[in-house]
């Protein structure tokens, strides 16, 4: 009986030690830790060295094309049916082109978007989606680039990386299937949710706080903003829907929660980074893309691309930013490609050089 | 020889006739008593006959349905599939009404009905176990320094789950029933409220709760210590106190210049456990109802100090551009 448990307990403990070694997270040193606030504050960036330099590796952005040579000729002139790239010479929109195919499509070709007997032909979807999201980059580096995207811009690639639908698209949850009658409802949550950094926090945060254009500026904040009780206060739901949110964006930039806040006091904006100010527009730029852009290309998209909810694919931070802080290193990928920097679609915005901003999105092409 | 060193008790007494303690007036003891070796390592080798009565009875009871309640109700979560409600076990939760039914006492079933019917026999189960640690206590001729503590753990359950929701006017305050989900519930009690570290009653329950770890360690630790001298008749040392005793307090005096006695010891560490989740639940109950957010509690009071700034004065963008922004609405 005792010789039995001696080596039962010792099998036990011989088994456990080597699955902790198989399945916890541990962090290989030698450790990177980069200090953001003050001494004391526990503001600190922790990665392991060998974690940045994969994913320096997985986010390099490719090397621009080779410079157009310079024509005067537009391509709305040259091309029939061109409508947001009218403006630009027939040199820069055939780069353009050429980059967007290996940006979206580099196995497929043109004809993932084009039909080669009439390039003209808008009969495939993807022509349509790929028109409307120029329009949506363009929209992105002019309108958001003081507040969000700054100098690096985005171009196709800083979302596709190659592929035609980027890796880090999302759909509204479902849920689990609820057996209905007298169960008790999941209240949205319990269920392990990558977006959720797999946590049972809300599962489903992303529908309510990324995909609503129009909703209230206010409801990610739950924190009162007065020591004692002033009104009704919101519910812990609600702040369990923020911390989820929260979650999706500490993974999706790889960064910790001090990346922004000073965590002793998270809601509060003058001990915060100037990231929160820039990640506080990136939820806006975010409502903006997903509102505005992607959502009414619903009857664009073949029922196939579609959620299971019928939802169309849309962005969250990590479809841009793929675990780092700064998208693709950080690298300025719009500056060889100053067409996609601004709307094309009048001829006053032609000259490269000016900045314009469209106080408006274009409107979607039905 | 080196008994006393072993993590396990190594001295196993097993009577050739079970031990029957003292003969009580009502002993309605169930069970036919044996020895156990495993039971042996870690405390007395004989188990049974026990106790039951009614009220250990109804406890179990009440406790049994509250079980099963949470767990079916876990396991239709996932359509009543085995190996899913293994896997995701962890993650699965019995979630308290949402804050539309306030305190309605009995919404639908599927709306948080099922958690209060559980939250029910939950809380009858743990205080018919209360009386019945309290009436045993008593036949017995004891103290109720057990009762009373198991009370104060009862306090802390009961704000969590009843006083507070109650206070707050709605139910969904209230903690879900499930193991991720409740953790995750507190890491949002916390955010929601402004940093729950910066409220004094969590300060002291945190004081308490590792100085009970300490404590523990420290009494633990001594008693093993000179158990080769008899240390482990502690409690007639306390009245006659022999070597073991005299080596233990001078131990102590040695290296921190003061020492417990066999006697204060074992006070101390019963209201360092008791203070735990007296003061905790103090803390609970103080926050939504009295104080909004700790953090800024802290401020008013001096609590919180402030650092300097190493940037430049990041504004809150709601309060410069309210408007015109796409993607949101003030």
């Amino acid at each position: 009986m005792k010789t039995f448990f001696t080596v039962l307990g010792a099998s036990i403990a011989f088994f456990l030690t080597v699955a902790m070694f198989g399945t916890a997270g541990w962090d290989r040193p030698p450790l990177a830790v980069h200090q953001n606030g003050f001494r004391g504050t526990a503001m600190e960036q922790v990665h392991t060295r060998e974690g940045v330099a994969e994913a320096m590796a997985a986010n390099a952005a490719p090397a621009p094309a080779d410079p157009a040579e310079p024509g005067e000729e537009l391509a709305g002139t040259a091309y029939e049916n061109v409508q947001v790239l009218k403006n630009v010479s027939v040199n820069e929109f055939n780069r353009l082109m050429v980059s967007m195919t290996e940006w979206v499509s580099p196995e497929q070709g043109c004809t993932y978007c084009h039909n080669t007997e009439n390039m003209a032909d808008d009969s495939l979807y993807q022509k349509k989606v790929a028109r409307r999201m120029l329009q949506m980059t363009q929209h992105i580096n002019s309108t958001w680039k003081d507040n969000h995207v700054g100098g690096s811009g985005v171009t196709c690639y800083t979302c596709h990386r190659g592929q035609p639908v980027p890796a880090h698209v999302w759909f509204t949850e479902p849920g689990p299937n609820r057996p209905g009658g007298f169960v008790a409802r999941n209240n949205g949550q319990n269920m392990a949710s990558p977006s959720a950094g797999l946590s049972s926090l809300p599962y489903d945060t992303l529908t309510a706080y990324l995909a609503d254009k129009s909703i209230d500026n206010n409801a990610i904040r739950v924190n009162a903003t007065t020591a004692l009780p002033t009104t009704k206060g919101k519910p812990i739901q609600d702040a369990e829907k923020t911390f989820a949110l929260m979650i999706h964006m500490s993974e999706g930039l790889g960064v910790n929660c001090t990346f922004c806040h000073n965590t002793r006091a998270v809601s509060d904006w003058s001990q915060s980074t100037p990231q929160r100010v820039t990640a506080w527009h990136g939820i806006r730029m975010v409502r903006d893309i997903n509102g505005n852009y992607l959502e009414p290309l619903l009857s664009t998209f073949p029922p196939n691309r579609l959620g299971a909810l019928g939802d169309v694919p849309k962005v969250n931070c990590t479809t841009c930013h793929n675990g780092q802080s700064k998208p693709l290193n950080g690298a300025h990928v719009v500056e060889a490609y100053p067409e996609l920097a601004k709307s094309t679609e009048t001829a006053s915005a032609a000259p490269p050089a000016v900045p314009a901003t469209p106080p408006t999105p274009a409107p979607a092409p039905q | 020889m080196a008994y006393y060193q072993n993590i396990f008790s190594e001295v196993q007494v097993r009577p050739i006739n079970p031990e029957h303690g003292i003969p009580v007036e009502v002993d309605r003891r169930w069970g036919k008593p044996f020895n156990s070796y495993l039971f042996g390592l870690i405390g007395n080798a004989q188990v049974g006959p026990i106790y039951i009565g009614y009220l250990g009875g109804l406890s179990f009871a009440c406790g049994l349905i509250a079980f099963e309640i949470i767990g079916l109700n876990m396991w239709a979560s996932v359509n009543w599939d085995p190996v899913q409600f293994v896997r995701q076990l962890p993650w699965l939760a019995l979630e308290p009404p949402r804050p539309q039914y306030g305190l309605k006492v009995l919404p639908p079933l599927a709306e948080g009905g099922w958690w209060l019917i559980a939250g029910f026999f939950l809380t009858a189960s743990v205080l018919l176990w209360w009386l019945r640690l309290f009436r045993r206590a008593k036949a017995l001729g004891l103290g109720y320094h057990v009762p009373w503590a198991f009370a104060s753990a009862i306090w802390l359950f009961l704000v969590l789950g009843f006083i507070r929701p109650v206070l707050m006017g709605s139910w969904s305050e209230a903690v879900p029933f499930g193991i991720f989900p409740h953790l995750d519930w507190t890491a949002a009690f916390s955010l929601r409220y402004g940093n729950l570290f910066y409220n004094p009653f969590h300060m002291l329950s945190i004081v308490f709760l590792y100085g009970s770890t300490l404590l523990f360690a420290m009494h633990g630790g001594t008693i093993l210590a000179v158990s080769r001298y008899g240390g482990e008749r502690e409690i007639d040392q306390i009245v006659d106190r022999g070597t073991a005793t005299e080596r233990a307090a001078l131990f102590w005096r040695w290296t921190m210049g003061f020492n417990a006695t066999m006697e204060s010891v074992h006070r101390w560490a019963w209201w360092f456990a008791v203070l735990t989740t007296l003061t905790g639940g103090i803390g609970i109950l103080l926050t939504g109802t009295v104080v909004d957010n700790w953090y800024l509690w802290a401020v008013k009071h001096g609590v919180a100090p402030a650092y300097p700034d190493v940037y430049p004065p990041v504004i809150d963008p709601l309060a410069v551009r309210p408007t015109g922004l796409p993607g949101g609405t003030p």
